[in-house]
């Protein structure tokens, strides 16, 4: 188990020391100057523009960019925001709790009901039940999220007035509001852009969930067990479920890249402060450094993610690490 | 094996995937003969039918500058399509050249390609292309499509590989080798054939992927630009009138729902007829 997971992080590291090269790389093969932004349309010399390229290293060979760039993100600097002038790991450090909250509720409400219907898709198998469910599921995933995201601030926020439509919190709340208060408007807050980003991914845990039920359910035990007169219900969530819950913990390092390119868009559309808004802030002000630091921030997530579901698999499956 | 047509066929006969190809022939259609018939999308005819309701004359009403939304998503339609099938038919051709070279070759080249697909997939598709576009001025079309197709074969390359790995093992394979048969002969006779099934299904839920793709990139100001309709754009579009005139933004994303989800049913349909334990 040692080496292999030592192997496994040794891989990990390559795999992201390459991400970073390839982040690079892109941004800078791009046709344009990222300075350009701040050229266009405002009274700056050239002269200034001369300083601004020095200052952000942009006059040195690309080699030496990297190494900069490598050297400072070693030494936990990301470089400065172009518009916002700050430090680009604070930023990012101000708005990762947002998203990791909204993260978090969406895994909740994405897992609870997703391996529920997926049971229960995989138990009416071809049946009426199996074929709504996954017509369904399949209509959210073919919704874009932020059309999504405007249809229910429109309806839910502006025509029925139930929730709010934008923001992480009332700005107009008392400024000694208690703690359950404070809860409170958080989660009213937290209502719409978690059920827009749920619906539009839940899809994939259903349809993960049911074909490992399916496997489970053709094998010999479990004829066995409601041969021995154990009840359909019984069956399935005892007996099956339990073993078509573990191929579903690959489904963890699958849906890091899908929740965070919905943060993209669901945080921009209901204005919630976190890293996804930021990156689209980032890209409408061609804010290069920013964006370069939450694409890095967003491949690390992702290469820990798996690794985390690698490892938590081979425990659970001697045969992964030994195989 | 399974040949491509007993694939087609198999999946035409699947109910959803019957119904999938059906609803997106009649969405290609339109998109080929609709414009001709319906008004310029382009055209601001005039300020005071500005945010019309849906009626008689405009079925889906008219935009904040007076454009009839009818004839834009017809036209987004059309801009969208051929985004997407150029775009898959690029990262598709891609990620089958090199998933047969990484598992055909093996050795260095294999694990070389394999890291960098490992590397390039650790950055989601999305970020890539932000990372690309966020410098661009002004993207072209052309450009644009180049861009999502290079970003789109990483999986599909990993997916060919699988198949190259498996079915070079596979006794027709070696007898071929043994007889003398050259690679290029083996490669396009018996490894490409093979991998088909897999490729097309890639291919048919990653027309799905990439008008969604499209259409969030349009969102976000860095895809089809204005004037061009598109339907990302009109969604972007219509934010500010979202509450006085909702149909302008509702109307693409439906069209946007029923594109993508027909394409996802008929490629499902064709997954299950590849792989019928999937079903």
């Amino acid at each position: 188990m040692r080496s292999w997971l030592l192997r496994r992080s040794i891989q990990a590291v390559i795999t992201l020391a390459i991400a970073l090269l390839l982040i690079f790389v892109l941004m800078r093969a791009a046709p344009g100057d990222p300075l350009s932004r701040l050229s266009a349309g405002r009274p700056i010399s050239p002269r200034e523009i001369e300083l601004l390229r020095a200052r952000y290293g942009l006059d040195q060979p690309l080699g030496h960019q990297l190494l900069a760039f490598t050297t400072g993100l070693l030494h936990g600097d990301l470089g400065i925001s172009i518009e916002q002038g700050r430090p680009v790991t604070t930023l990012l450090a101000e708005r990762l709790p947002a998203t990791l909250l909204l993260g978090g509720s969406v895994l909740l409400l994405n897992f609870t009901f997703g391996l529920w219907l997926g049971v229960r898709q995989a138990a009416s198998h071809g049946g009426r039940e199996d074929r709504w469910l996954t017509t369904l599921s399949l209509t959210g995933y073919a919704m874009p999220s932020f059309w999504l995201g405007l249809v229910l601030a429109w309806l839910v926020g502006v025509e029925w007035r139930l929730l709010p439509a934008a923001g992480m919190r009332d700005p107009l709340m008392d400024a000694d509001a208690g703690l359950v208060a404070r809860a409170g408007d958080l989660l009213r807050h937290l209502v719409l852009p978690v059920v827009t980003l749920s619906v539009v991914s839940i899809a994939a845990t259903m349809r993960y969930q049911r074909s490992a039920m399916l496997e489970v359910l053709r094998l010999p035990y479990i004829v066995t067990a409601r041969a021995k007169g154990l009840s359909v219900s019984e069956v399935t969530w005892r007996h099956a479920w339990r073993n078509a819950l573990f191929p579903v913990i690959t489904l963890f390092g699958l849906w890091l890249p899908i929740l965070v390119t919905g943060s993209v868009f669901v945080e921009a559309v209901f204005a919630w402060p976190g890293l996804g808004s930021l990156a689209a802030g980032a890209v409408s002000t061609r804010d290069y450094p920013l964006l370069m630091g939450a694409s890095l921030l967003v491949a690390t997530l992702v290469v820990l993610g798996g690794l985390l579901t690698d490892v938590a698999y081979a425990m659970l499956d001697p045969r992964v690490r030994f195989g | 094996m399974i040949a491509g047509s007993d694939i087609l066929q198999s999946a035409w006969r699947n109910p959803r995937g019957r119904t999938g190809a059906l609803i997106l022939l009649i969405v290609v259609v339109a998109a080929i003969l609709g414009p001709s018939l319906l008004p310029d999308p382009l055209a601001q005819p005039d300020v005071l039918g500005a945010s019309r309701p849906p009626g008689l004359g405009h079925p889906f009403g008219t935009d904040q500058l007076s454009r009839d939304v009818l004839a834009r998503v017809v036209t987004g339609a059309r801009i969208s399509l051929s985004v997407a099938l150029l775009a898959v038919a690029l990262s598709v051709t891609l990620g089958a050249i090199i998933g047969l070279v990484s598992g055909y070759w093996g050795g260095i080249v294999d694990a070389a390609l394999m890291r960098m697909v490992d590397g390039a997939l650790a950055i989601p598709r999305l970020f890539i292309l932000l990372l690309v576009l966020a410098v661009w001025e002004r993207v072209p079309v052309l450009a644009l499509i180049v861009l999502i197709g290079a970003t789109g074969w990483f999986a599909t390359s990993r997916l060919v590989r699988g198949e190259v790995l498996r079915i070079r093992e596979e006794g027709f394979v070696r007898a071929a080798e043994a007889l003398g048969a050259r690679r290029r002969r083996i490669i396009f006779r018996h490894l490409l054939p093979n991998a088909l099934g897999p490729l097309l299904v890639a291919a048919t839920l990653g027309v799905g992927d990439v008008i969604l793709l499209e259409a969030g990139l349009s969102f976000l100001g860095l895809g089809i630009q204005p004037p061009t309709p598109s339907w990302g754009g009109m969604i972007l579009d219509s934010r500010e009138v979202m509450i006085s005139a909702p149909w302008a933004g509702i109307f693409p994303g439906v069209a946007i729902v029923i594109t993508v989800l027909s394409a996802n049913l008929f490629g499902d349909a064709l997954r299950d007829a590849v792989d019928p334990r999937s079903a």
